[in-house]
């Protein structure tokens, strides 16, 4: 049997959960309805049935609780992968992440590790209610002692999570859940690459757009469009937010010598402004436009009947690269 | 409700059936080892107080009349059995064998922290209240999970508890609810220890609560037991007892020890803005360790030869406590950076490189400076 298989990103997510519990006793699942439902995304499907319900946690309706007991458990020696149902019901949690589990390896000297695994499905265009839509990246990404990844394919999304499982730090994994049914294909037994690096997806000479998470395929069919206007589009996939692989992002930005970056967060105090700020400390000189950014507006999530004006779209990512374009240097 | 006291201000121990017979099984070498203790605390805290005062230490949290609550408890449970504190579980820290300049160190603010958590059993202050209700919560799921699967095999897992401690001041956040919640459903083997020290900085109990606390222990499907936090003979045996029904199985329990902080909630406030004299006057009128040294001499469990000794010792403890909390060397910023990750991080190691080289810039400054023509 190939270790090469086709399969949707939920599913990717779910054969990692289910070797990395079968490689490690230590690993252990919790979350709100992750056992006989399988999570509402049915991540976790079959999970429970498979290994039991001690290793596979139905938890009380309480996201402080899930966070804050797997730290317990992380610091007993357990490698808990906590499932938090929604991004925008985090925030409950938000003390116990930031205060607790992002502080305890140093408020400790290194004595106590906390190797807990945060899922947290996030992002929009799922057409649902409020609070079920955010993208919290950049205050984790703040958040020194955290670490934020997000994967764009089935592949990247398999490996994530498995790495994310076996560090000794805590890992926050943002899954797109608009990309839970992208298929694609997951190679079981060669490690993608390293979790906490970005990814030049697409190569090119004219412009750069990175990105991560849901929006890397509308970045690489944008580039796609790009090429009507002759216009070759490098896409780079960030993947890690925090550590940033920030020299990936300007070495393409300074072969390109543009570059715009999008993500679904608001661009006021975002990652966009991060990561132009970094580009522009290592390659100010090489860039022909400043770093432009494509990401939602300074308001609360709108209703999900105007997501589509919120969200970037291959149109916005397109204007933003004809801005670039349109700065000249030195006039 | 009347908390259980089996020995009252005046020094005098009442029968009872219930605890009676937990007192009676302490050896007259263990009974005088909790007065030693508590007087080992109260020197610690003095001297500490006036470190604070005399500028050697950033803030201290006084533990001034909690002593019995404090040591009769943790006399009560085995030393496999890990506490999660506050950050005023003093004499419950000296007694699991962390020094005084450990203990000091988070208050000198050389480090976080001052003791590894494994060696004591015995979990790093918390400044964040009620965070660690949860971290004990998960760590009773893994006991219990060790107990199932003998996935991490540890011998002592058989039997063994966790305590979570909080003050009545934090039995208002919801941190303590939810970890009551885990604990019930999970039957965990979890005592909830809250000492009500009647005062959340200059907020009254009351405004956390108008029934007793205890009280709370029901809502969630457990026994509570409210005890006499200042006297240290009805707070070992309720521990003992309750532990002992954890040990066995029977899911959490808390207590509600009702004592009092004559001092201040840390050295920042001034509880004369907050609290009336009588009240205080009241409670020093209940002291813990006179009214234990009372029934000890009465009994001659003790004699004058023994307080003198403990005397001696505590004399000892504050002047090598002094000079080991002034020698406290602080942790290295490079330290920190290091600590932050388990595991390498980029931005993390390109801090540290900028600040290595930015001092060391003006090291070099230095030197032209001084190797430079007058």
């Amino acid at each position: 049997m190939s270790a090469i298989k086709e399969m949707p990103m939920a599913k990717a997510i779910t054969a990692a959960l289910r070797d990395e519990l079968a490689a490690d006793q230590r690993t252990l699942l919790i979350g709100e309805d992750i056992g006989a439902l399988g999570g509402v995304f049915r991540v976790t499907d079959g999970l429970q049935a498979e290994f039991g319900t001690h290793r596979v946690i139905d938890s009380p309706l309480a996201e402080s609780g899930i966070i804050g007991t797997s730290i317990g458990m992380a610091m007993r020696g357990y490698r808990p992968v906590a499932e938090i149902q929604f991004d925008g019901f985090v925030f409950p949690a938000f003390n116990q992440i930031t205060s607790q589990l992002a502080k305890m390896h140093s408020r400790t000297d290194g004595k106590v590790k906390v190797p807990v695994t945060i899922r947290l499905p996030y992002g929009g265009h799922v057409g649902s209610v409020e609070h079920h839509s955010e993208s919290p990246e950049a205050l984790f990404a703040h958040t020194a002692g955290l670490r934020v990844v997000a994967p764009s394919s089935p592949q990247d999304a398999y490996w994530m999570t498995r790495q994310a499982i076996v560090s000794d730090d805590p890992v926050i994994i943002l899954e797109p859940k608009r990309r839970y049914w992208l298929k694609g294909k997951v190679d079981t037994e060669n490690p993608a690459p390293d979790a906490f690096r970005a990814q030049v997806l697409r190569e090119g000479t004219d412009a750069t757009i990175a990105t991560y998470g849901p929006l890397v395929p509308v970045a690489l069919a944008a580039a796609e469009a790009a090429r009507a206007d002759q216009r070759s589009i490098e896409v780079v996939d960030i993947r890690s937010i925090s550590p940033l692989d920030d020299e990936t992002i300007a070495r393409s930005a300074a072969k390109t010598q543009r570059l715009v970056v999008a993500h679904e967060a608001p661009t006021f105090g975002g990652m966009g402004g991060e990561i132009a700020a970094r580009v522009a400390e290592r390659a100010h000189h090489r860039l022909l436009a400043p770093v432009l950014r494509v990401g939602g507006f300074h308001m609360p999530y709108p209703p999900a009947s105007q997501e589509h004006r919120y969200l970037p779209d291959i149109d916005r990512m397109l204007e933003a690269v004809d801005r670039s374009f349109s700065y000249q240097r030195g006039v | 409700m009347q908390p259980i006291q089996l020995l009252a201000p005046d020094g005098k121990l009442a029968e009872n059936e219930v605890y009676g017979p937990y007192i009676a099984k302490l050896s007259g070498e263990e009974l005088r080892e909790l007065y030693r203790y508590m007087a080992m605390e109260r020197r610690l805290d003095a001297e500490a107080t006036s470190l604070q005062r005399q500028g050697q230490l950033a803030l201290w949290a006084p533990a001034l009349g909690q002593e019995a609550a404090q040591v009769g408890t943790i006399a009560a449970l085995k030393s496999s059995d890990m506490v999660f504190p506050t950050y005023r579980e003093h004499a419950m820290a000296l007694y699991r064998g962390i020094a005084p300049e450990e203990l000091l160190t988070t208050f000198r603010a050389t480090r976080h922290s001052g003791w590894d958590p494994r060696q004591h059993n015995f979990q790093v202050y918390t400044l964040v209240l009620a965070a660690q209700t949860l971290h004990a919560a998960g760590w009773a799921m893994g006991i219990q999970q060790d107990q199932r699967t003998g996935s991490i095999p540890r011998d002592r897992a058989e039997d063994e508890i966790v305590v979570a401690c909080i003050g009545d001041g934090a039995t208002s956040q919801g941190d303590v609810h939810e970890s009551m919640v885990f604990a019930s459903s999970y039957e965990l083997p979890m005592l909830y220890f809250i000492q009500n020290n009647h005062w959340a900085i200059s907020v009254p109990t009351r405004t956390q609560s108008r029934g007793p606390l205890v009280n709370r222990a029901q809502g969630y499907g457990f026994e509570g037991v409210r005890v006499d936090g200042n006297d240290v003979l009805a707070s070992y045996a309720v521990a003992t007892k309750l532990s002992a029904e954890i040990r066995a199985g029977k899911g959490p329990k808390l207590i509600e020890s009702v004592t009092y902080r004559m001092g201040a909630h840390t050295t920042a406030d001034d509880p004369t803005k907050y609290r009336s004299n009588e009240e205080l006057e009241l409670w020093e009128g209940r002291d813990p360790i006179r009214r234990y040294r009372s029934w000890l001499d009465s009994t001659g469990e003790a004699d004058q030869a023994y307080f003198e000794q403990v005397d001696a010792e505590s004399k000892d403890l504050a002047s090598d406590m002094r000079k080991s909390v002034l020698a406290l060397e602080p942790i290295d910023i490079e330290r920190v950076f290091d600590t932050v990750y388990s595991e390498p991080h980029r931005q993390v190691e390109a801090e540290k490189a900028w600040l290595k080289d930015y001092e060391a810039g003006f090291a070099e400054e230095t030197t032209t400076e001084a190797g430079g023509t007058r």
